[in-house]
């Protein structure tokens, strides 16, 4: 047991070693501090201004450990990644930690009412269309899943801005204030958004487990002795088909604190999604690697415990 | 080799390659009697891919010259597509099936108005909705050329042979599952540089983790088989068994799988030209142009909704046709996955 939970965490541990190597390569090595420099200054530059910027953003020194094993870019990367120090953005040169600080808070007001309503929604609703499986309701169900995952997100944002904010004046077409007093109002549209646009997906998912589940013997057990569809549905095989959707819902909780890119710009959401945005459209390579990495950190700690939780619940699991 | 050349080339290609698979299915009794099934259930489905392909290819053939026409350079090579719109540009916006344009009132050159209007340079939308089926097919088509070999080729020898190989593998699918897909592909771009081929790389390096888990899943089940242990047993080589018995025995899962991401890469692309990073003259980049012509007065709704549209009926036309395939040709394996 304790050797296995070992073996994950290390295994953990090699694969954020390996995501810090790929962005390395893709940021360093692919993207040279050359052309990074290039971007931020713009093609026409000079090659002393070029030259200064490099040695002020710290990206003077050679790439590779054979190339100077004292002061290296690969070791110096792993370092401060490694120990949380992020340094300062590429673009405004303000420290990226304060931002991601700054940031967190309005991310999560946003994805994590998204998350927990969007996903009661989304087995409530295939509950729903299972119990009524093989019925026009069914195949109607499923049919308005697939139409609502064919239309982009970005129609999706645009045709609410246009409807509900600007037609309806329901809701300010975009803007934040963290004062509770008011969050809901400016919250109320994007994770109206983003609720629609992730439950045909989910749908689809959870009637395919939850009809699968209606087909097993224990739900012919509970019928034969005397139980109704309700009691059946709810009792037998919304539990059992927890399982798979548990599953599919815990791999998506790491993500919520990179917030989400397209919400949060349309919407004026000043979280860590526009901060990205911010990062794309600036050039801001340092940023941008320090958001990948803390996403990649968050799944795989989420994916390590999940796993021992695992472990813990389920003595097969060990055997693997 | 100019690009108007390869798209004519590509274009000769594909019809081959159509023509080879046409062959193949009609001696294959079990492809044929799974395409007839799918042909029963989704005809519409398609119809409707198969006129945005038509278009797609029309849009592929090109060449230079054939008249003097107002604002093409002369060496610019046009499409088939382009030439039937040629010389159709007016001064600025006009609605659709409108007789007059937006500013100048002066009545529109086009013989025939424009069916869905102009847009602000004067471009007849309908055009332009069309020239966005190549670039949506192309995302697909460039990218999954690029996914579905790497997949195919890691998964199927991680799974077959296993061992140092297929820890390998499994330590880069682990990796690049753990990044966030979005940021890991915007990420790519800014690495790569924007273009055509660049983006499709993205694209390709972060779909082809998905296959490969599938085709990796699947070969190791294969090994085990009797019919694999027999052609061991005989003394057929290693390279032939993967050949001859494990491949042909994925390419449902290929087929299924190229499908259901098709949707999924297009709509990514939708994305990236939000951000500035898309593919020229793509459907996304269409909508991005127009969401703002919506704030003005009067409301400029046409571009925003042809692009919206053509984008919708291909991917729901797409969806459709990759759920009856996954239910004709893939009863159980793929149902938990996707």
């Amino acid at each position: 047991m304790l050797a296995y939970m070992l073996r994950r965490l290390a295994y953990g541990g090699l694969v954020v070693l390996g995501v810090l190597f790929f962005l390395f390569v893709l940021f360093f090595a692919v993207a040279t501090p050359d052309d990074i420099a290039r971007r931020a200054l713009g093609e026409k530059a000079r090659p002393e201004v070029l030259e200064q910027w490099k040695a002020n953003h710290g990206y003077d020194r050679p790439l590779w450990p054979w190339q100077s094993f004292d002061d290296n870019l690969l070791f110096d990367h792993y370092r401060r990644m490694l120990t949380f120090d992020f340094g300062n953005s590429d673009a405004d040169d303000v420290p990226i930690s304060r931002r991601l600080r700054e940031g967190a808070g309005a991310s999560l007001s946003l994805t994590i009412p998204i998350f927990v309503l969007g996903g009661v929604l989304g087995v409530l609703l295939s509950l729903f269309v299972a119990f009524f499986r093989e019925t026009y309701i069914d195949s109607m169900g499923v049919f308005l899943a697939v139409l609502a995952m064919s239309v982009s997100i970005l129609l999706y944002i645009v045709g609410a801005q246009y409807l509900i904010a600007k037609l309806l004046r329901w809701f300010p077409i975009s803007g934040f204030d963290p004062d509770p007093a008011v969050i809901l109002r400016f919250l109320a549209l994007p994770v109206l958004v983003g609720i629609v646009s992730g439950v045909g997906g989910d749908l689809r998912f959870y009637r395919t487990v939850f009809v699968e589940e209606s087909s097993r013997d224990y739900v012919r057990t509970a019928r034969a002795k005397g139980a109704g569809e309700l009691r059946v549905m709810v009792a037998h095989v919304l539990r059992n088909g927890l399982i798979p959707i548990l599953t599919r819902v815990v791999v998506a909780i790491p993500f919520l604190f990179t917030g989400s890119l397209l919400l949060e710009s349309f919407f004026g959401i000043p979280g860590l999604g526009s901060l990205t945005v911010d990062a794309i459209n600036g050039n801001d390579f340092a940023t941008l690697r320090v958001m990948v990495f803390i996403g990649a950190l968050a799944f795989v700690v989420g994916q390590v415990l999940t796993d021992l939780s695992y472990s813990l619940a389920d003595p097969r699991v060990r055997l693997e | 080799m100019s690009a108007h050349v390869l798209s004519n080339v590509v274009v000769g290609l594909l019809f081959v390659l159509g023509i080879a698979t046409g062959v193949f299915v009609r001696r294959n009794r079990l492809w044929r009697e799974a395409l007839f099934e799918l042909w029963r259930r989704r005809r519409v489905s398609i119809l409707v891919i198969g006129v945005y392909v038509l278009v797609a290819l029309l849009d592929s053939i090109a060449w230079v010259g054939g008249g003097d026409v107002e604002g093409v350079a002369a060496h610019e090579a046009r499409s088939v597509i382009d030439r039937i719109f040629e010389g159709t540009r007016e001064a600025s916006y006009s609605a659709p099936l409108a007789a007059t344009s937006f500013y100048g009132k002066e009545p529109l050159k086009a013989p025939s108005r424009h069916l869905l209007g102009t847009d602000i340079l004067g471009r007849d939308v309908f055009h332009r909705t069309l020239k966005g089926a190549r670039v949506a097919l192309l995302i697909g088509g460039v990218t999954s050329a690029i996914a579905i070999p790497l997949a195919l080729l890691l998964g199927v020898s991680a799974g077959y042979f296993g061992g140092r190989l297929d820890d390998v593998v499994f330590f880069v699918m682990s990796t690049l599952a753990s990044m966030p897909g979005l940021l890991l592909l915007i990420a790519l771009i800014l690495a790569l540089g924007k273009g055509t081929w660049q983006i499709c790389l993205a694209l390709g390096v972060t779909s082809w983790v998905g296959l490969c888990r599938v085709t990796r899943g699947e070969a190791f089940k294969l090994r085990e088989l009797d019919y694999v242990q027999a052609a061991r047993a005989l003394g057929v080589s290693e390279l032939r068994i993967v050949w001859r018995h494990v491949l042909p025995n994925l390419m449902h899962l290929v087929i299924i799988t190229f499908v259901l991401m098709f949707s999924g890469l297009v709509l990514s692309e939708a994305i990236l030209a939000y951000l500035g990073i898309g593919l020229d003259g793509s459907w996304g980049q269409m909508i991005d142009q127009a969401r703002d012509e919506l704030s003005r007065d009067p409301v400029i709704w046409w571009n925003i909704t042809a692009a919206g549209t053509a984008l919708f009926a291909l991917l729901l036309a797409v969806n459709f046709v990759g759920d009856a395939l996954r239910d004709i040709l893939d009863p159980r394996t793929l149902r938990e996955d996707l």
